[in-house]
């Protein structure tokens, strides 16, 4: 895993909920599908102009709402490299940090502006914003959940844990 | 600074400290804990964790022990559902699964309705609305897919132990209030941001609830934003549990948090000065008095879902509905929650009442309130429902609206047209 992140910014405020993260009525079809709705309903330009190792910025309650995965996934799906927020509903939180996707919280976020150049360093919690030169603190990451940051999300840590006990209970 | 070993706690933190075997466990620890229960449905189940447990050669770590309900993607509606159902029951089968109800109804209501749940459990469920598990005195949390491939394969699941925030409401709830009037407010109150907290309700309006009304309190602390919520066993409770045909664990009413408890922050409310709330869109934060709202009309009222289409919110529509009829122009849809529920509500006659008013009777399942089934709106219209959420583009269209409100405001407005203080009926 790169511990070391840069990126252009998106910013959104608080609460973006699961809906809108992955609409409902995409959830049928693929992850790929689904992602080109993401943030369709209040940002219709997200999905297609996104670029891998983008950085997203929001406020309270990231991915308030359903438990559905789909709303982490869609963002790697679409390269999201990371996203930084205030606060993110707890569910969420721990979908994105399954799927290998690194989410801080940072109470006191400065100004960036979207498209702003951003640099995220991972193991000090050290964001800084290359367009205007200021830093923020996030919270690091807990030493008991980047074992499955660093391994790439839950399934490749449980990969590990099963190919060494040999068990399959 | 570590509290003394017999130093009160929160229910929260006895049945997490029973479920990771220690003797005691405080708020921030993280903890591994044995979970007795898993909840699964047909969106976030089998189409999502099969792949997964083949990848990693694991087998479900004990299938006595999960259950499995198809109420998202119900009746199918197109091949690609018809999928999706086909091969949960081809899952079901192949793992063995105990408990496997396809199309019976939706997994927070068939939960406690089958008898699964016991005052002291520890259960995840792929569900954000897993938390109406703790009106039955559980700790039940809500998972996603990839965790969940890791729950069934180890039975197992890191937890942070909570803080707990008490709520309590006292007295009488007025005519044509009820739990939901109380969740929409405190959504309003307390936002939607209490996140890691667990929301404990109690007090005397909460004692006199029914099970029905108690499980819409836990159900919407995930509005809150909360952990979950939990209600310590009663008799009510116990009662419940015995009219399912299963026995009551000998320390059921055991399970409830010490006095002087270490609670983060207490709230009290008084019931009886609530009035009928309405959550206008695009958030159930955005509540206000059924008063404010002027003249707003209604295009569809939707009664569904776990939140608002149990046997008790079948009665407070009809309770409103009763002699009057849905106005033209507007459409009342009903998804009754558990086939149970209508076969209950064929037998008292509220189904009747229902029908009689110009209802329009839905297959039972999570359907328009997660924009999956029978019941999107249009742009431009405006829906009020009984359901928990009004997050933008949730029913339909991006451009729709979502209202929210109680089992008897939905059924006001579907008599008036437009959202109505439900008490002039009542």
């Amino acid at each position: 895993m790169k511990r070391n992140l840069t990126g252009s910014a998106w910013v959104f405020g608080d609460n973006i909920d699961t809906d809108v993260l992955a609409p409902g009525a995409y959830m049928k079809g693929s992850i790929a599908e689904l992602a080109a709705h993401c943030l369709e309903a209040i940002d219709p330009n997200f999905a297609s102009q996104v670029k891998p190792g983008d950085l997203m910025i929001a406020g309270d309650a990231f991915g308030i709402g359903s438990s559905r995965e789909q709303a982490a996934q869609a963002l790697v799906e679409l390269g999201v490299s990371a996203i930084v927020a205030k606060s993110f509903a707890r569910i969420f939180y721990r979908n994105a940090l399954n799927l290998g996707l690194p989410v801080l919280f940072c109470p006191e976020l400065g100004v960036i502006k979207p498209g702003d150049q951003l640099q995220l360093d991972l193991t000090s919690g050290l964001l800084h914003n290359l367009s205007n030169g200021e830093q923020f603190q996030c919270e690091p990451i807990p030493e008991e959940l980047m074992g499955i940051l660093e391994a790439g999300g839950l399934m490749p840590f449980l990969q590990q844990r099963f190919s060494k006990s040999g068990s399959k209970t | 600074m570590t509290p003394a070993q017999n130093a009160p706690q929160t229910l929260a933190q006895k049945i997490i400290a029973r479920a990771s075997r220690q003797p005691r466990v405080e708020p921030g620890q993280i903890v591994t804990c044995q979970v007795d229960l898993v909840l699964m449905h047909d969106s976030s189940g089998p189409r999502r964790v099969k792949s997964r447990l083949e990848a990693l050669g694991a087998k479900v770590f004990d299938p006595s022990k999960v259950v499995l309900v198809s109420d998202h993607f119900v009746p199918a509606t197109d091949p690609e559902s018809a999928e999706i159902l086909a091969l949960t029951r081809r899952w079901a089968q192949e793992q063995q699964i105990a408990h496997f109800y396809d199309m019976q109804g939706i997994c927070h209501v068939m939960l406690p309705q089958q008898g699964h749940l016991q005052p002291g459990m520890f259960l995840v469920g792929g569900d954000s609305h897993s938390p109406t598990g703790g009106a039955f005195g559980t700790f039940m949390v809500g998972i996603g897919a990839t965790e969940m491939t890791g729950v069934l394969a180890t039975g197992e699941i890191w937890i942070k132990v909570p803080q707990t925030i008490r709520i309590n409401w006292q007295g009488q709830l007025q005519k044509g209030c009820s739990a939901k009037d109380i969740m929409l407010f405190l959504c309003a109150r307390l936002g939607m941001n209490n996140n890691y907290k667990v929301m404990e309700f109690g007090g005397s309006t909460v004692d006199a609830m029914s099970m029905y009304e108690r499980m819409v309190l836990c159900n919407m602390s995930a509005e809150l934003g909360g952990k979950t919520g939990i209600i310590a066993a009663d008799q009510t409770t116990t009662d419940w549990i015995r009219q399912t045909g299963q026995p009551v664990a000998a320390d059921a009413l055991s399970w409830h948090s010490d006095a002087d408890a270490p609670y983060e922050a207490v709230h009290t409310f008084d019931a009886s000065t609530l009035i009928p709330q309405i959550a206008a869109p695009h958030s159930p934060e955005n509540t206000h008095p059924v008063t404010e709202f002027d003249q707003v009309p209604v295009h569809q009222a939707y009664i569904g879902a776990c939140t608002g289409a149990k046997l008790s919110d079948l009665h407070m529509a009809a309770e409103v509905l009763k002699g009057r009829k849905v106005q033209p122009g507007t459409r009342l849809l009903i998804a009754p929650a558990s086939l149970k529920t209508t076969e209950a509500a064929a037998k008292d006659g509220t189904l009747a009442t229902l029908t009689e008013a110009g209802a329009i009777l839905l297959p039972t399942g999570c359907g328009a309130c997660a924009g999956m089934g029978a019941g999107a709106i249009a742009n431009g219209e405006n829906c009020l429902s009984s359901t928990s959420r009004n997050f933008k583009g949730r029913m339909g269209s991006p451009e729709s609206n979502v209202y929210l409100g109680s089992p008897y405001s939905v059924a006001a407005a579907a008599v008036t047209g437009y959202i109505t203080d439900p008490r002039q009926f009542l």
